[in-house]
């Protein structure tokens, strides 16, 4: 040991400050975390929502696209027609207004259908699966079984593939050249589509086609129908006749003075055509208030503003002739126990139509079960378990004819679910879903970082303009308000790298990893003020208690 | 588009810079330009203060005197010597034989530093360096009670000096005593929650900002811990001038505060989104700029998460809360905040 000569009272080198270990100090400790964000756990399809604007962000439209096929084939369709259920959860509508996802999501669908972007195909399994109906819920189990290598076969009764997206929702909300740009897209994947090709037996075709497996996605495809009282002169139609007719350019039948029966999207979709197709007068009756319509609305909105009538709180009680006599109705002060919500005072009112649409619901067809008596039906629907199973092995449900929340994302949602659980029953395993975390929620944030920006518009044609054709109605947003749209998202409960963390630590106990590799703790310094929890905009922190 | 400058960028006129999200809220941000972050979300900071020290958890000085000497060694390509007043930042910073500082750094009494300081700029001088600069911090005793001399006569002879006091409310390194910066009403250890005025009195205390602009020293700000753009660029802006400077940093002790160390952040933002903390610039005396009030909150919300000023939410004493609103109100008007 050498002898050092020091000057005077002065014993000891200088020190760092850095032999003080003050994460000694600490009771609770911090550490990033991906939250659910409740758009993502809003979304029946299953989306990365979050993720995919995160890309969108930074202007990677062909990242956003893929990660957001990742979980839904059709972006281009689903920015039309989705009721975006996300955007009611997302939580910057607790600081302004929801994000627009959904006009984000039609961005980037309408970017993928201009660079021609492709999906890929899995490895060959050897395993082949039946799937009844190309409807949205068959599509999608299609590209995701393909995805994992399964030849898909779909067996589709109509002329061509598309469901209710096709013979349902009418070209001014989905025009068919996205349509079928986003379906071709499947098939290109070597899915094979049999059309005009109804499947009366299903044991019969698995048989006939050597099947693995089979999915049914037949939708509700048959109207709820009525009859009335009286001795009508004037035609009944079926609303889902109505709106196939319509699709198929086969003759009118909207002419004169029409009644459409129904308070849902339908019968809106049907008073729209209505309208475009000419006719001279067009008037909705719904049982409902204008608050408890089926109807979304933003569509009871649309069609009022194209020049056609809602009435509320009536029913039909009868037609004689022309003359249509409804039953006024009110809101029964006793439903809360028990009675009926809405029911009739006895009083009634007459006017004249010339064609009466029936747009009261539709229901699965019973017919193609009455040979496969293993499967069984429920409440009109195929019964099915946690995983979409029905009640016979290896064949499947999902969609519209399966227990469901009857819209297109979710049965987009529930072909991704079934095609993962076929997936795993041909391997000879039960499908686990993944646990999700804990969600985001927006007391888990700091709002006040994120910058004031109102919602954008996206365009909307004039209600003249509209009235005369089969134009769409709502239009794309442009790539600048696209871009400031995504980027409205706050990105909750993931990091999208803000530095506040690592700016704001007292103690510099944390480090920065550099562009796209986030943060780590330097544990041997942190003293667990929790600054860092409590200042992360997101909510990508959380405090655990050491174990002390 | 994301070339617009902040840091020439009127305060109040941020949020409209066109890179939405967190904008420049944040300390930085993944679609900023690099140029337009601040120096703590560069991984090159210099760090000026650094881990080891014995600071409380969540101590808000030890959080502002990194940001306002990272941000000065930046502006001087890090020529900086700093002097230190005695006080927390001095104590916790610098037991013997550690030290936390990675820069040039000295400490000499209690109300000296001011002196001390125009001494090393005098020394600077003869030997004709003329690019290394020099930065005099204390915490508020050191700087409105005691050091207050000193610093007076440093700002009368325009000396090359930029002060920064972090004004945490009180002699917190010796137990939480009153100072002349502690704010009225609030309880300290000389201060306490009894009688019909409880805690500091009103009416009494000085605000060294203005104080400090009745010199007419060429620069004079004030800066708060939760708006780190804004902090930086005063300091920043302070580098650019020669002569005698001033900067008051508001900075939240858990300890003298009775508050969660986890709200240091919070509670220095409420502080200035209530009107209690006013944010400004200051030119040769004259007010130059104030940074607006976002998004404006009652006192009591902040006044809520302070154990110190408990007895002013009792219901029994509203003459306390409606005389600490009017102290808000009248700092909105004086400094121009909303
Ligand atoms: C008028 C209307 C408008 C709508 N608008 C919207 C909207 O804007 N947004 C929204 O989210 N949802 C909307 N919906 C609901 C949505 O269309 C459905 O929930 C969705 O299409 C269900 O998908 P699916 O694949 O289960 O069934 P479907 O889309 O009904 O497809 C079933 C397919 O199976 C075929 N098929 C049936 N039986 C057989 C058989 N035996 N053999 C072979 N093929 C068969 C059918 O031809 C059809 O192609 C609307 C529905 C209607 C009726
Ligand atoms: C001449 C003299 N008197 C008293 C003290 C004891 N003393 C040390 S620090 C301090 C208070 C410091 O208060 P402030 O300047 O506000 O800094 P803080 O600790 O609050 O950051 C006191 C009274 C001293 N060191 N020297
Ligand atoms: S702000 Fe973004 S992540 Fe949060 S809910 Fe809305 S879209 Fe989802
Ligand atoms: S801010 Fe720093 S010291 Fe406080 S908990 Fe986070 S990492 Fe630890
Ligand atoms: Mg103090």
């Amino acid at each position: 040991m050498t002898v050092q000569h020091k000057p005077f009272a002065i014993t000891l080198d200088v020190g760092s400050s850095h032999l003080n270990k003050t994460g000694s100090w600490r009771s609770m400790r911090p550490v990033y975390v991906d939250r659910l964000p409740p758009c993502n756990k809003t979304c029946p399809s299953g989306e990365d929502i979050q993720g995919w604007l995160s890309l969108a962000e930074e202007e990677d439209y062909e990242g956003a696209w893929r990660l957001l096929t990742r979980d839904n084939p059709f972006p281009a369709i689903m920015g039309r027609v989705c009721y975006h259920p996300c955007e009611g959860a997302c939580n910057r509508g607790s600081l302004d207004l929801p994000v627009g996802i959904n006009s984000v999501e039609r961005f980037i669908g309408e970017q993928g259908l201009i660079n021609n972007w492709q999906f890929e195909a899995g490895e060959d399994s050897g395993k082949k699966v039946m799937i009844i109906g190309a409807g949205p819920a068959g599509l999608s189990a299609a590209y995701h079984l393909r995805r994992f290598g399964h030849a898909v076969t779909i067996y589709e009764a109509a002329e061509k593939p598309g469901g209710m997206l096709r013979y349902g929702i009418p070209k001014y909300r989905l025009p068919r050249e996205k349509l079928n740009a986003e379906i071709y897209r499947v098939e290109n994947m070597g899915v094979e589509i049999v059309l005009n090709h109804k499947v009366d037996d299903i044991e019969v075709a698995r048989k006939a086609g050597g099947f693995d497996a089979v999915l049914i996605c037949v939708g509700a495809q048959k109207s709820n129908m009525l009859t009335f009282e009286g001795a009508a002169d004037i035609p009944v139609l079926d609303a889902l006749k109505v709106l196939r007719d319509t699709e198929l350019e086969r003759p009118n039948q909207l002419i004169g003075r029409v009644v459409v029966y129904g308070g849902g999207n339908s019968a809106m979709d049907v008073a729209r055509t209505a309208v475009r197709l000419g006719a001279q007068d067009v008037k909705v009756i719904s049982r409902e208030d204008p608050d408890n319509m089926t109807a979304h609305k933003f569509e009871v909105i649309e069609t009022i503003e194209e020049g056609s009538e809602v009435i509320n709180l009536r029913t039909i009680k009868s037609v004689n002739g022309h003359e249509i006599t409804l039953e006024i109705m009110k809101i029964s002060e006793q439903h809360h126990s028990g009675q009926l919500r809405v029911v009739g005072t006895g009083e009634y009112e007459t006017l004249e139509a010339d064609v009466v649409v029936l747009a009261i619901g539709q229901n699965v067809d019973p017919v193609l079960f009455e040979n496969s008596t293993a499967i069984e039906l429920q409440e009109r629907t195929i019964k099915v378990d946690s995983i979409m199973q029905t009640t016979q092995e290896g064949i499947f449900a999902a969609g519209d004819a399966a227990p469901s929340q009857r819209s297109v994302t979710s049965a987009l949602g529930h072909g991704k679910k079934s095609a993962r659980a076929i997936n795993a029953w041909l391997a000879g395993k039960v499908y686990q879903p993944a646990p999700q975390n804990e969600v985001a929620s927006f007391d888990k944030m700091e709002p006040w970082y994120y910058s004031d920006a109102p919602r954008t518009v996206q365009p909307h044609l004039d209600a003249v303009r509209r009235k005369s054709g089969f134009a769409e109605v709502v239009g794309d947003l442009e790539p600048e308000h696209a871009k400031y749209e995504a980027r409205r998202c706050m990105s909750c409960g993931n990091c999208f790298e803000c530095d506040n963390c690592y700016g704001i630590c007292p103690d510099n106990a944390i480090r920065k990893l550099g562009q796209g590799q986030g943060y780590e703790f330097k544990y041997d310094y942190c003293k667990g003020c929790g600054m860092c929890d409590t200042e992360c905009p997101c909510g990508a922190i959380n405090m655990i208690a050491e174990d002390i | 588009m994301n070339k617009q400058d902040t840091s020439t960028l009127n305060p109040s006129d941020r949020q409209t810079v066109k890179f939405y999200q967190t904008g420049t809220f944040t300390v930085g941000n993944r679609l900023l330009d690099e140029e337009f972050r601040t120096v703590q979300a560069t991984t090159e900071r210099s760090n000026s203060l650094d881990s080891g020290h014995r600071a409380c958890q969540g101590c808000g000085q030890a959080l502002g005197a990194r940001y306002a000497l990272d941000a000065a060694m930046r502006a001087t390509d890090n020529k900086i010597i700093a002097a230190n007043a005695t006080g927390c930042l001095e104590v916790f910073t610098t037991p013997y034989p550690e030290t936390a500082w990675s820069i040039p750094w000295v400490h000499s009494l209690f109300g000296n530093v001011a002196a001390v300081a125009s001494g090393i700029a005098a020394a600077l001088k003869s030997k004709g360096d003329t690019t290394t600069r020099v930065i005099a911090q204390g915490g508020d005793g050191g700087t409105t009670d005691i050091g207050f001399g000193c610093l007076s006569g440093m700002f009368d002879r325009n000396d090359d000096v930029l002060y920064i006091c972090y004004d945490n409310g009180g002699y917190m390194n010796t137990g939480v005593q009153r100072s002349s910066a502690t704010p009225p009403a609030a309880r300290t250890a000389t201060t306490m929650p009894v009688g019909d005025n409880p805690g500091s009195s009103f009416n009494t205390g000085k605000y060294l900002p203005t104080i400090a602009m009745a010199h007419e020293i060429p620069y004079v700000a004030t800066a708060s811990v939760h708006d780190l753009h804004d902090l930086e660029r005063k300091v920043e802006k302070a580098m650019t001038f020669r002569g005698a400077r001033y900067i008051h940093i508001n900075v939240p002790c858990p300890l003298g505060w009775g508050s969660q160390p986890a709200f240091t952040i919070k509670l220095s933002r409420m502080g200035v989104e209530c009107g209690l903390v006013p944010l400004f610039e200051a030119e040769n005396g004259q007010l130059t700029d104030s940074t607006k009030i976002r998004y404006r909150i009652p006192v009591e919300e902040y006044l809520k998460l302070q154990r110190r000023f408990a007895h002013v939410l009792k219901p029994h004493n509203t003459h306390q809360l409606d005389a600490i609103r009017a102290i808000a109100e009248s700092n909105i008007k004086r400094f121009n905040l909303l």
